[in-house]
């Protein structure tokens, strides 16, 4: 009102024009409180995303469970939800997820920490960024692909080197699954050897370690928590892996065997969900229930290292 | 003794380094032999008429263009109602939110939606839109799948850019006498439009190559939909991806699916390139 005023008595404006900057002032704050009304509530939008995700697993998963039976469903051995005598047992799918999660990251893990050390302490400007590019584009590649990649040369060089009559099965999904891990190892470790102070570096060589004692007894346990935090991705992404392990493993509900068919928590969902009905799909949505738990708690661990990192 | 000593260290800082260089030559032979078995097998089988019709049954003819328009239309549709969700979602945590508690637990919230797997965003897609909306199974239903799957990126790379804008554009803009609004969209938006594109192009791509999150929401027909039809519920349609484990898995074609792989893969080149030359372009800029 004030500065109106003044500029009124300047410029001599008339009544009209003053009511029109009023007019403006009014809609100018109309539309911030309308638009801090937006923002609020997109803020809000990703923990209401997850409530509702959450309600909607719970809600759906719950039922199944309770008519099997907790100790029934997670730890039976037998899953045959179309025989006349239903079996719903999902032990097979917890083990075959955990054992291809716990190859897939022994093999990933320290080929992707080395190729990381390599990229950040050894290869030139020039080397450093094409290797990375390369990184970026193996995180880039759909799973589809490499999940087709698995089944054209995977699963028939399992099958002639190992004699088997088919090369579908756990080893070849471990295999897949370890390449698919490869570059976020590479990129999260690389980013945390990358954070570590020169000084650590320069101290050490000062006293008379050569280069690679240096990485691998200050460089490396410097970076250990963002280089867990590689670790703990790596396994969240193995576990939730679907289509590509789905088009390798063989797709069969055994328990699991290196050399066997085997099925994961996600390809039991992603394979029977579109012919099941009745309790067979409501304990679908139970089997996702509980690979949601297993994501949680994974997502947790991450959380609480990536802030020990950050602290 | 120390001789001794030296010489173990020696050769155990011979052996590691080893290991590195290793390491590293096995990465770059994977990553160069799935590009050139993707591009060399697939290539070939790339025509014209592949890439502008619609497979036929009858005639045995195959074409991916239905799966083109759909990736397409999907992408748009996720990008309409992303886009302002995640910059509004990123503007409140930023510019707006005082209570250190509620942006904790809105980071937390983002977090964990970026780390659940997207045959769970499958399952939770198919139980909200496909069948508690009642979009049914539908290129629609699988585009609302998708903006709750890529809103955390949205949000982390503008979030990021927004806190790299000076405190003193602000500020100068309010002594002005701007109202909230019109400083954000005047002053901090604009400048912070490299994390937004970089944002966008991270989306983009996790779309292009997303499956199965769109198995059981946007489902596997092989129709050529118009825009309208494209957007009206009940219409399924497979992306690329979605085509690709049909013709491998199910239906035993490979060199489609080797085509379908080789168009992919240099799409995923196309969009890294393009994030990193936003991000070039942008810091040079500023």
């Amino acid at each position: 009102m004030e500065r109106s005023v003044i500029v009124n008595s300047v410029s001599g404006e008339s009544e009209a024009e003053r009511r029109k900057d009023n007019v403006l002032r009014t809609l100018s704050k109309v539309s911030d409180k309308v638009m801090s009304g937006f923002f609020t509530i997109c803020g809000s939008a990703s923990i209401a995303l997850v409530i509702v995700i959450t309600a909607f697993l719970v809600s759906s998963g719950v039922p199944a469970i309770h008519e099997i039976g907790l100790k029934e469903f997670l730890l039976g051995k037998v899953w045959q939800p179309t025989a006349a005598e239903a079996s719903y047992g999902i032990l097979p799918f917890i083990l075959s997820s955990f054992y291809a999660t716990a190859a897939a990251v022994v093999i990933s893990v320290p080929l992707g920490i080395l190729t990381a050390v390599f990229i950040t302490q050894f290869a030139g400007e020039k080397l450093a960024s094409f290797l990375s590019s390369a990184v970026e584009m193996l995180a880039g590649i759909p799973s589809v692909v490499y999940g087709l990649l698995g089944m054209i040369y995977v699963v028939p060089a399992v099958r002639n080197t190992f004699g088997l009559p088919d090369g579908a099965c756990l080893f070849a999904a471990v295999i897949v699954l370890a390449v698919m891990l490869l570059p976020s190892v590479i990129s999260v470790s690389a980013s945390a050897i990358r954070a570590v102070p020169h000084e650590y570096t320069e101290g050490s060589l000062a006293l008379g370690a050569d280069k690679t004692e240096t990485i691998f007894k200050v460089i490396l346990p410097a970076a250990k928590s963002g280089i867990s935090a590689a670790v703990v991705l790596g396994i969240g992404r193995a576990v939730g892996e679907a289509m590509a392990v789905m088009m390798v493993s063989g797709n069969v509900p055994n328990m699991p065997k290196l050399f066997g068919s085997v099925r994961f928590l996600t390809t039991a969902v992603a394979s029977e969900m579109s012919y099941s009905s009745g309790l067979h799909r409501e304990a679908l949505f139970s089997v996702a229930l509980v690979l949601f738990v297993f994501i949680l708690a994974i997502n947790l661990v991450l959380n609480l290292l990536t802030r020990k990192g950050k602290n | 003794m120390n001789d001794r000593n030296t010489a173990v260290r020696r050769v155990k800082s011979g052996a590691l380094k080893a290991s590195i260089y290793v390491s590293a030559a096995i990465v770059c032979v994977l990553a160069a032999a799935i590009a050139i078995v993707v591009l060399v097998k697939g290539l070939p089988h790339i025509t014209l008429q592949f890439l502008t019709e619609k497979p036929s049954l009858l005639t045995g003819k195959i074409g991916i263009l239905p799966n083109i328009l759909n990736t397409l239309y999907i992408i748009f549709f996720t990008m309409v109602i992303v886009i302002p969700l995640g910059i509004g979602a990123a503007v409140y945590l930023n510019e707006y939110a005082k209570n250190k508690k509620l942006t904790g637990l809105i980071g937390l919230a983002a977090e964990t939606l970026s780390g659940i797997p997207s045959i769970i965003y499958g399952l939770v897609g198919m139980l909200i839109f496909v069948q508690f909306c009642g979009f049914g199974t539908s290129l629609i239903a699988g585009a609302m799948t998708l903006v709750i799957m890529t809103l955390p990126t949205i949000m982390r790379t503008t979030e990021e850019s927004l806190k790299a804008v000076p405190q003193s554009y602000r500020e100068g803009a309010l002594a002005l006498g701007s109202g909230k609004w019109r400083m954000l969209r005047t002053v901090v938006l604009p400048s912070a439009v490299d994390g937004i594109i970089t944002g966008v192009i991270l989306a983009v791509g996790r779309i292009t190559g997303e499956s199965a999150a769109l198995f059981f929401t946007a489902g596997m027909a092989n129709e050529i939909y118009g825009f309208a039809q494209a957007a009206s519920s009940g219409n399924a349609g497979s992306t690329l991806t979605v085509s690709l484990y049909m013709y491998a898995k199910e239906r035993g074609e490979f060199d489609t699916a080797f085509a379908v792989a080789a168009i992919l893969l240099i799409l995923t080149l196309l969009l890294n390139f393009g994030a990193k030359y936003a991000q070039k372009h942008f810091a040079e800029r500023t």
